[in-house]
């Protein structure tokens, strides 16, 4: 194998959790621009779209196309919950507090998924079977395909969602300034609720699609979803093109450090990006005029 | 001295006292070990909760400096024989120095841009403390550490520790306190008010966010330097980021801003996972649901619960 061989297996793989990484960082974005709070949870949304995903297939016995849209429905179902059990009805507006709730949220989460589905890994199959397929020097198993497909598709069905429907468009009125939203006659409320529910469907998406790559656990979304923060900070926190691109470059960064210099601090590329970004484009790649200074 | 400075000092004073006749009534080594635990947190906890309280800043990295602390007098007291008390201060001079580089680049920025960079932060360290295994053994610890001396006589019983981290603990709320009441502490309140009025009434606000956070990390290294001696072996798994929520949580529920919901908060906290051991099952069921609820309908915690309680009487410092 020559090494561009291998740097064309390792774009490969760098895309495949790259996508992953957007996914999450998607989901930080939609419920930061909704209530500026980040969202510790959004890991956790990934392990309960991997899990509820066993739980119909291999539990339940159900085929897979049926398994995918009720586990990413059912993540949906507890983003929302989160939101109006929660979120809503907490008794401080601070930023700070709402974010220690999220915190607290997922700890409960990782508890309850603990006590339900045990520690023990389980294995999700591929979402098909099919060998792999060569390509421009490198392998793609049909589970990278079903990674890059998805992703490109949840992005379309996004940009149509914000662009082309009554309620999207509500949303991003929200973001840009709920209260002249509210006087525009929009449920501020509501669009927060979607946030959350549209975060946790994206999650699911994340959970669904890794876990046959990485393993499945309860826990296995604390990283991942450490790794998509870090990601929305590289895009530009709270832009969509920004979490996209922030992910790609992320996972094709630590793919190509781990296979080309060490694997030793693989888990490590990803936070030392974060901070660089933060002390020379506290922005992001793509961040708009948030840096403004105190 | 002022009124409400002699009531902190009445209140100390007491506190102090309860504290020195304790360990009469608990012989038990376990029980006396989570009291020991809870002085340290209470030290870290106070420390940052000037950051949080007076600042309005997060930091997700405060267990780093905590294990900073902890595996620098560790590794030069037990693999380079180097003095306890003086490596302890280097200690805290090399994690003034990091938070200060932290500090300087995101503190002058507008929004939480310290909670994401000292979450990244406390990554790093902890990818670093496991991969160093040349220096600090690794997953499975560094151990060897020596216990601190004083006067001679080793601290090296549950018992001798006591009187030192609670004495430590109560010095630095009484630092702590000076500190809300000195200069840079009124010009840290005006900042927390209104971070423009104060810029406009001559208060250096970039100076002395920073400043706050770097005492916050040096309270830290302290509390992690004692932690090393006290248990003469460290896992990198102690100073990982679910600590620094941890210690967090600590400041909310106990009391934002307030230097009593610091005792508070680490006090009540601390022993917590362990009486949830009972149910060992449900254990993190209902750590995350008692921490939601109290966030939830609590968000100003314990103590500013207590003080709306009786509202008539104004703040206790």
């Amino acid at each position: 194998m020559t090494i561009w061989d291998q740097v064309a297996q390792y774009t490969v793989s760098g895309l495949t959790t790259g996508a992953i990484y957007a996914l999450v960082a998607l989901g930080f974005c939609l419920i930061y621009n909704a209530t500026h709070v980040v969202n510790f949870a959004q890991g956790d949304f990934l392990s309960l779209g991997g899990l509820m995903m066993y739980t119909f297939l291999v539990g339940a016995g159900l085929p897979a196309p049926l398994s995918f849209p009720l586990a990413v429905l059912a993540v949906a179902l507890a983003g929302g919950l989160l939101e109006r059990l929660c979120i809503r009805p907490a008794k401080s507006r601070q930023v700070m507090v709402l974010i220690f709730i999220t915190i607290a949220a997922s700890i409960l989460m990782r508890g309850a998924f603990k006590h339900l589905w045990g520690k023990e890994p389980l294995a999700l199959p591929p979402l098909s079977p099919e060998a792999p397929l060569r390509l421009l020097g490198a392998t793609f198993t049909p589970q990278n395909l079903w990674v890059l497909g998805m992703t490109i598709a949840a992005i379309f069905l996004l940009v149509w969602f914000f662009n082309r429907t009554l309620t999207g468009k509500a949303m991003r009125a929200t973001a840009l300034n709920p209260r002249a939203a509210s006087l525009m006659g929009v449920d501020v409320h509501r669009m927060t609720l979607y946030s959350f529910a549209l975060a946790g469907a994206l999650g699911a998406l994340a959970g669904v699609l890794i876990t046959p790559i990485t393993a499945l656990s309860y826990d296995v979304g604390v990283i991942m979803g450490l790794k998509g923060f870090a990601a929305a900070v590289l895009g530009g926190y709270g832009s969509f093109p920004g979490a996209i691109l922030g992910g790609l470059v992320l996972g094709l960064l630590e793919s190509l450090t781990a296979g080309l210099i060490s694997s030793v601090y693989k888990d490590a590329v990803a936070f030392v990006v974060l901070l660089l970004v933060l002390f020379v484009r506290p922005g992001g790649l793509l961040g708009l005029a948030r840096q403004e200074r105190a | 001295m002022t009124r409400p400075g002699r009531t902190f000092a009445a209140v100390l004073a007491a506190l102090a006292l309860a504290l020195a006749l304790l360990p009469l009534l608990v012989r038990n080594p376990y029980y006396l070990n989570v009291l020991n635990v809870v002085a340290l947190n209470v030290l870290v906890v106070t420390g940052l909760n000037l950051l949080i309280g007076y600042a309005g800043q997060i930091s997700l990295g405060h267990a780093a400096f905590f294990g900073l602390g902890a595996y620098i007098s560790g590794i030069l007291t037990a693999t380079y024989g180097w003095p306890p008390w003086p490596t302890m201060l280097l200690a805290a001079c090399l994690v003034a120095l990091i938070a200060a580089m932290i500090g300087v680049p995101t503190l002058k920025l507008q929004g939480n841009y310290l909670v994401m960079a000292t979450l990244g932060f406390n990554l790093i360290v902890s990818v670093l403390l496991v991969q160093l295994d040349d220096f600090t053994g690794g997953p499975s610890g560094l151990s060897g550490i020596p216990p601190l001396t004083l006067f001679g006589a080793a601290l090296n019983n549950d018992l001798s520790f006591y009187w030192l981290a609670w004495g430590l603990a109560l010095l630095g709320l009484l630092l702590a306190r000076n500190l809300v009441h000195s200069r840079v502490g009124r010009g840290l309140r005006a900042l927390h008010e209104s971070p423009l009025a104060a810029a406009a009434s001559g208060v250096p606000i970039e100076a002395y966010k920073v400043k706050v956070f770097v005492v916050s990390a040096v309270y830290a290294s302290v509390a992690g330097s004692l932690y090393a001696h006290y248990y003469g072996i460290i896992t990198p798994k102690t100073f990982d980021i679910f600590k620094s929520v941890e210690l967090v949580t600590m400041c909310i529920v106990g009391g934002m801003g307030s230097l009593w919901g610091s005792l508070f908060g680490a006090s009540l906290l601390t022993p917590l996972p362990q009486l949830l051991e009972v149910v060992e099952e449900y254990k993190d069921i209902l750590f995350g649901g008692i921490l939601l609820v109290l966030l939830i309908f609590l968000p100003q915690g314990l103590v500013g619960w207590l003080e709306g309680r009786r509202s008539s009487s104004g703040r206790a410092f």
